[in-house]
């Protein structure tokens, strides 16, 4: 054994190889461990020469080793040399499998049985996470492998791949695809289909099969590796094959366990949080550090300047300022008072109720997401009707919120240290009032990214939100003349529920008597008419329901259905009863509310008589809709086939509109009577692209778009995470040659998308093609008129529109021709 | 950021779209245009009716002038739907819009013009100028009607399919049929080499527009396959399926070469009618 290091760090990404640097250049004595055989596993495993992006650009590197934008290759080679040169000690094949003792005095338990002691421990092991093994004797035979990064490497083999997910079929089909190869290819499933695989990939390996490509054993599992042969366990008892090489892909452990076991706390349950650090990085247990993608911190830079400060933390180094102080600085300048970083930190985080639990270093990184505001008496915060998923906090000062469109005067005071703006960010729908500075005001605006990670990782503050998100909803919707003491006990007796899509919240015929409001996702109303359910309304969030069985005391006349993964809250009967009592005039409000949903419930079901072929389409086509993505969307394109001539135009529109590339695909997507959902962004309320974004750079712009921006580092996880498929990966190509100098001389590719060919081309022209970046729709951003898909369509057949007010009767009946 | 007071503006404009009825270019706006189109040809038909034209009706009087300049102005704002078409920004138009209008103030050129002519035909520049006009019109009306009536086929004949996606199906089923091949006998063998071999799109211009592919190889395989071996019928249910695919994708190629092919005269016959106009023009001026 080689003594007891000052500190061990575990894991050589980018955060760990900056710690062993800094550990190195300072004389401490340290030791390096990775598990694998090479640096920096996770940039490793990116695509053969992908471009590396160093965002955000305005944070400075402070670290012994360099790093700037570059190939894959480029970067990896440096930091070996780099790692060479500063002596490191490095320690490759040592995966840490276990920790014990105490601050002062670790051991350190590696996969293969060795032990390392060290005084501290810094952990990096980013958030990979390890790849499950084969449950059965032989699982830790060489012959296995979880990752196979180019096909065409293996000649002659027999090849087994185990798992049926995506990965594996695509490993499969891969190892299969050049016969030349003559690999023979198996792939096991232990069930009888393949229900976890995209659709595409399954077909494609149905194919292989037929053609005799690929081996498909189904309902068949490994018991035992052996040298160069495989024993499976099939329906009709055990088999061996002949088998050279494993390919393992059933999934990942996520790193969390391991990391619990050492005794180190999360933050929340919540399957987004991350361990409970000090502002050194120190986690609950004493002398165990978490940095880098595992702390919280997914982009190089960051990772590499936390290496730098934990050791010159543990050094001894308390002065040291974090890297971000000159950007907080920036961020801080604007506002008046003339304070400094740590002065506005005290400010907020004493004054903002929601920043209470926060550590320091929470407090600086939700500082970096987020805005500081300043304002003046009477300015304008937000106007009704805005886009906006951000929160606001208020740290000084107080604001006023217009109750009454109608009349600006009526005001509602929010004081000092409270929040608003919560319900856009619940929601995901527009501002539902407009707020103005009461006196000077200084704010804070919590990007929607920066606001769920604080409520995923403090519960302190997910209940004053949750709490006030209930209160001011019922103030917001039931309208002026309510106080906070008339909604008190209603607030008290809510609970919120979530649904996942299809769940039932309210059934035809029963007789519970709730009244539920729909804080996220959106509700299908239904009844069943005949035989079949008929879609009556689309409720978005912001609307209530259940009210009719408690004012007539009927049973429901409707089911009432989660149209998309959703949020309710219930409210009592009696105290909805006991608060209409209390205010004739909301009395007054729910009852023609009632009156109006009576009316079209009526109207479809008299329709359902005379007209029912046109109430089947409808019922059929709303329910295609909301099956597509629609009862999610905020802004949608569809196109109408009875109109569509087929000339794409709007694809190319698109493409002239946008730095030549298309944002749609026409063609793809489902079609229902004629009505056709092609494949494009939906501007999803709660986008789904947003949820793991390294640099966050997928926002609501202005319009209420979804769009992305320059700082996308191109790591795919949107393109991943979208359900509809509408990103796609790109190098943005350089300019057409002008529309005239095609017509009259047939210059350049002509309008719309140019080709592949054409493209790759002329960029090497230019010295070599961009970085590939996420592209998606931004519904035309900053262009007068509009989407240009719509105004470039020459028929009509193209409409862009959002499911509150194209869900109806009449619009999905009317007749365009 | 996100939440900025007052945003770019262009809300109200995008609630405007979102409320808007969803309507096709010929209904476009209340059939605004063939309003204004009808009216415009009312009036020309009452002027040339109510003003004493001296010597006689035709293109010389100063009525005639001003038919003229209104027809020639209006042929060259039609023409300039082609480059709308490729030119979407800058500016808040639609090309629904200009394609209403162009399809009815294009129809009201029968009147403008025929009313310009004087009913004075004869075999020189200016009839060639207003023949050229009407067979450009009559192509556009042709148009107008596939416009309204096909597309719901391609739709139907699509079935939720993509071309690519088409192509690659035909693909899956040849390399299926491949396979299957290798037990077959030599002439029945060749029969599906020659039905794999032949380019999906041959048979031409013709073929593509009626939709009959009389040198069909897959056919004329299906034709001479015989069926008592085991390996034949998988032959011939492998070949039926690709006749099936086959038949989609010359469908796909029919409707869409019907939407086109008009445009194939009305553009050319456009560049003419110009070139004939400013001919037409010239020697005008150039007689006067
Ligand atoms: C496709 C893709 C593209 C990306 N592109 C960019 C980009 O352009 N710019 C950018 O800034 N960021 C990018 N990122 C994000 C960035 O790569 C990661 O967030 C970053 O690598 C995290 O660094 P880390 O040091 O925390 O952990 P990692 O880089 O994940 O390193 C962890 C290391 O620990 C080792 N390890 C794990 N467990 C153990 C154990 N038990 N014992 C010993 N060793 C262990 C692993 O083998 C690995 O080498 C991208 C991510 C992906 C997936
Ligand atoms: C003399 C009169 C006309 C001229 C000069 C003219 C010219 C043109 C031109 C240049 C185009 C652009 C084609 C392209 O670039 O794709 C076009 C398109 C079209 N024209 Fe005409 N046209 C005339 C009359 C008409 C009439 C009378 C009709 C209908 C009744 C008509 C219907 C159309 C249609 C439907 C299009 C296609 C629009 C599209 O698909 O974008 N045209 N015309
Ligand atoms: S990219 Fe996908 S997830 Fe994101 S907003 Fe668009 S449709 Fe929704
Ligand atoms: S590829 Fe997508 S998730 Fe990754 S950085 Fe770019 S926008 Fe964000
Ligand atoms: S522009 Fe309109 S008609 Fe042309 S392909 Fe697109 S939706 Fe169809």
């Amino acid at each position: 054994m080689a003594g007891r290091f000052k500190v061990a760090i575990v894991g050589s990404g980018p955060a760990g190889l900056s710690a062993a640097a800094r550990a190195a250049a300072l004389g401490m004595s340290h030791v390096l461990l990775e598990k694998t055989d090479h640096l920096s596993d996770t940039i490793f495993k990116y695509q053969k020469g992908k471009h590396v992006m160093a965002t955000p650009s305005n944070l400075v590197l402070r670290s012994d080793i360099d790093f700037e934008a570059g190939k894959r290759e480029t970067i990896l080679g440096r930091w070996d040399e780099q790692i060479a040169g500063h002596k490191v000690n490095v320690k490759i094949h040592a995966e840490v499998a276990k920790v014990e003792g105490e601050k002062g005095a670790f051991s350190i338990h590696l996969r293969n049985g060795e032990v390392v002691e060290a005084e501290a421990i810094v952990l990096a092991i980013g958030t990979q996470g390890n790849p499950n093994k084969l449950r059965c004797p032989g699982a830790d035979s060489p012959i296995i492998q979880y990752q196979l990064d180019d096909p065409g490497e293996y000649y002659d083999e027999h090849i087994t791949v185990v798992g049926s997910g995506d990965a594996g079929i695509e490993n499969a089909l891969g190892l299969a695809a050049d016969p030349a190869q003559r690999n023979v290819v198996t792939i096991l499933n232990r069930s009888a289909d393949f229900a976890r695989a995209k659709g595409a990939n399954v077909k494609l390996l149905e194919e292989a099969e037929r053609d005799g490509r690929v081996i498909v054993r189904r309902e068949t599992t490994p018991a035992e590796v052996r040298d160069s042969e495989l024993l499976l366990d099939t329906r009709d008892g055990q088999e061996a094959i002949r088998c050279d090489r494993i390919i393992a892909r059933t999934g990942s452990q996520p790193p969390r366990g391991f990391v619990e076991a050492m005794g180190i706390e999360f933050s929340s349950p919540e399957p987004g949080a991350f361990p409970k650090l000090s502002p050194v990085f120190e986690t609950t247990k004493p002398g165990i550090h978490v940095i880098g993608a595992l702390a919280g911190y997914p982009l190089i830079k960051h990772c590499m300047n936390q290496g730098y400060d934990v050791i010159e933390f543990l050094n001894g180094n308390h002065d040291l300022k974090p890297a971000d102080e000159p950007i907080l600085a920036e961020k801080f300048a604007q506002l008046p008072g003339n304070r400094s970083v740590e002065q506005w930190l005290e400010v907020f985080g004493k004054n903002v109720l929601i920043l209470a639990d926060l550590s320091t270093l929470q407090l600086r990184e939700l500082m970096l997401d987020s805005t500081c505001h300043a304002y003046e008496p009477g300015e304008v915060i937000f106007r009704r009707n805005d886009p906006g998923s951000s929160m606001f906090a208020i740290a000084e000062g107080s604001v006023a919120v217009e109750v009454n469109p109608a009349d600006p005067s009526i005001t509602v005071p929010i004081e000092q240290g409270s929040i608003f703006g919560e319900v856009g960010l619940i929601s995901g729908r527009r501002r539902g009032a407009t707020i103005r500075a009461a006196e000077p005001v200084i704010a804070l605006e919590l990007s929607r990214t920066a606001a769920l990670k604080l409520l995923a990782t403090s519960p302190g503050a997910a209940r004053v939100v949750n709490a006030i998100s209930i209160e001011r909803q019922l103030l917001q919707m039931f309208g002026s003349g309510l106080t906070k003491q008339d909604v008190a006990p209603l607030v008290e007796s809510a609970e919120v529920m979530q649904a996942r899509a299809g769940q039932v919240i309210v059934t035809e015929g029963a007789d519970d008597k709730d009244v539920f409001i729909v804080r996220r996702g959106s509700m299908i109303v239904e009844k069943q008419i005949g035989e079949r359910p008929v879609f009556l309304s689309y409720l978005p969030a912001g609307s209530y329901f259940g009210e009719m069985a408690v004012i007539d005391g009927s049973a429901r006349t409707a089911t009432v259905k989660a149209a998309i993964k959703s949020e309710v809250i219930r409210l009592p009967g009696e105290g909805f009863l006991a608060l209409l009592e209390k205010n004739p005039a909301l009395r007054t409000r729910a009852l023609k509310d009632m009156a109006g949903r009576r009316a079209t419930n009526e109207f479809i079901e008299s329709r359902k008589d005379s007209f029912s072929g046109a109430v089947d389409l409808y019922s059929e086509t709303a329910a295609f809709l909301v099956d597509n993505g629609i009862g999610e969307a905020t802004d949608v394109l569809l196109i109408d086939e009875k109109l569509c001539i087929g000339c794409d135009n709007c694809e190319k529109a698109c493409a002239d509109s946008h730095d030549g590339l298309s944002r749609l695909d026409r063609e793809a997507g489902r079609t229902y009577a004629h009505l056709h959902v092609p494949t494009s962004c939906r501007h999803c309320e709660h986008p789904h692209c947003m949820a793991d974004c390294p640099p966050n750079a997928i926002k609501r712009g202005p319009d209420g778009e979804v769009f992305i921006d320059e700082t996308c580092i191109g790591c795919g996880n949107c393109q991943r995470n979208c359900p509809y498929g509408v990103i796609r990966m790109d190098a943005k190509p350089p300019n057409k040659p002008s529309l005239l100098h095609w017509m009259l001389f047939g210059k350049g590719p002509g309008p719309g998308e140019a080709s592949y060919s054409w493209r790759k081309k002329e960029a090497e022209k230019e010295g070599g093609q961009k970085a590939k970046q996420a592209i998606k729709c931004d519904m035309c951003s900053g262009i007068d008129g509009g989407p240009a898909c719509v105004r470039a369509c020459p028929t009509g057949a193209a409409i862009r529109v959002s499911p509150d007010k194209f869900l109806t009767f009449t619009k999905l009946t009317e007749d365009a021709e | 950021m996100a939440t900025r007071a007052g945003g770019t503006g262009r809300y109200a404009q995008d609630e405007k779209r979102r409320d808007s009825d969803h309507v096709s270019f010929l209904k476009h706006r209340r059939f605004r245009w063939l309003w204004i189109a009808l009216a415009l040809s009312v009036t020309c038909i009452l002027g040339y009716v109510m003003i004493d034209q001296q010597p006689r009706p035709n293109g010389g009087s100063w009525y005639g002038y001003t038919l003229g300049t209104i027809g020639f102005a209006l042929i060259i704002w039609l023409s300039l739907l082609g480059v709308r078409k490729r030119r979407i920004n800058p500016g808040a138009w639609s090309l629904k819009a200009w394609t209403s209008a162009h399809v009815y103030l294009g129809l009201s050129l029968i009147v403008i013009g025929t009313l310009h002519t004087g009913f004075q035909i004869g075999w020189n520049v200016h009839t060639l100028a207003y023949v050229l006009m009407l067979l450009v019109i009559v192509t556009g009306i042709y148009g107008v009607i596939v416009y309204a009536t096909l597309p719901a086929s391609l739709s139907a004949n699509r079935k939720e399919m993509t071309r690519a996606q088409m192509l690659e199906a035909l693909t899956a089923i040849g390399r299926q049929l491949e396979t299957a091949a290798q037990p077959l006998d030599r002439a029945e063998a060749d029969l599906v080499i020659a039905a794999l071999s032949q380019d999906v799109f041959a048979g031409g211009a013709l073929a593509r527009l009626t939709g009959r592919y009389p040198g069909c190889a897959t056919a004329r395989a299906l034709g001479g396959m015989g069926t008592r071996s085991e390996g034949e019928q998988r032959v011939v249910a492998l070949l039926e399926k690709r006749a099936e695919q086959l038949s989609q994708i010359r469908g796909a190629l029919r409707i869409r070469a019907l939407l086109e092919v008009w445009l194939f005269i009305h553009i050319p016959l456009t560049i003419a009618l110009i070139a004939a106009l400013t001919a037409h023009v010239i020697s005008v001026f150039f007689y006067w």
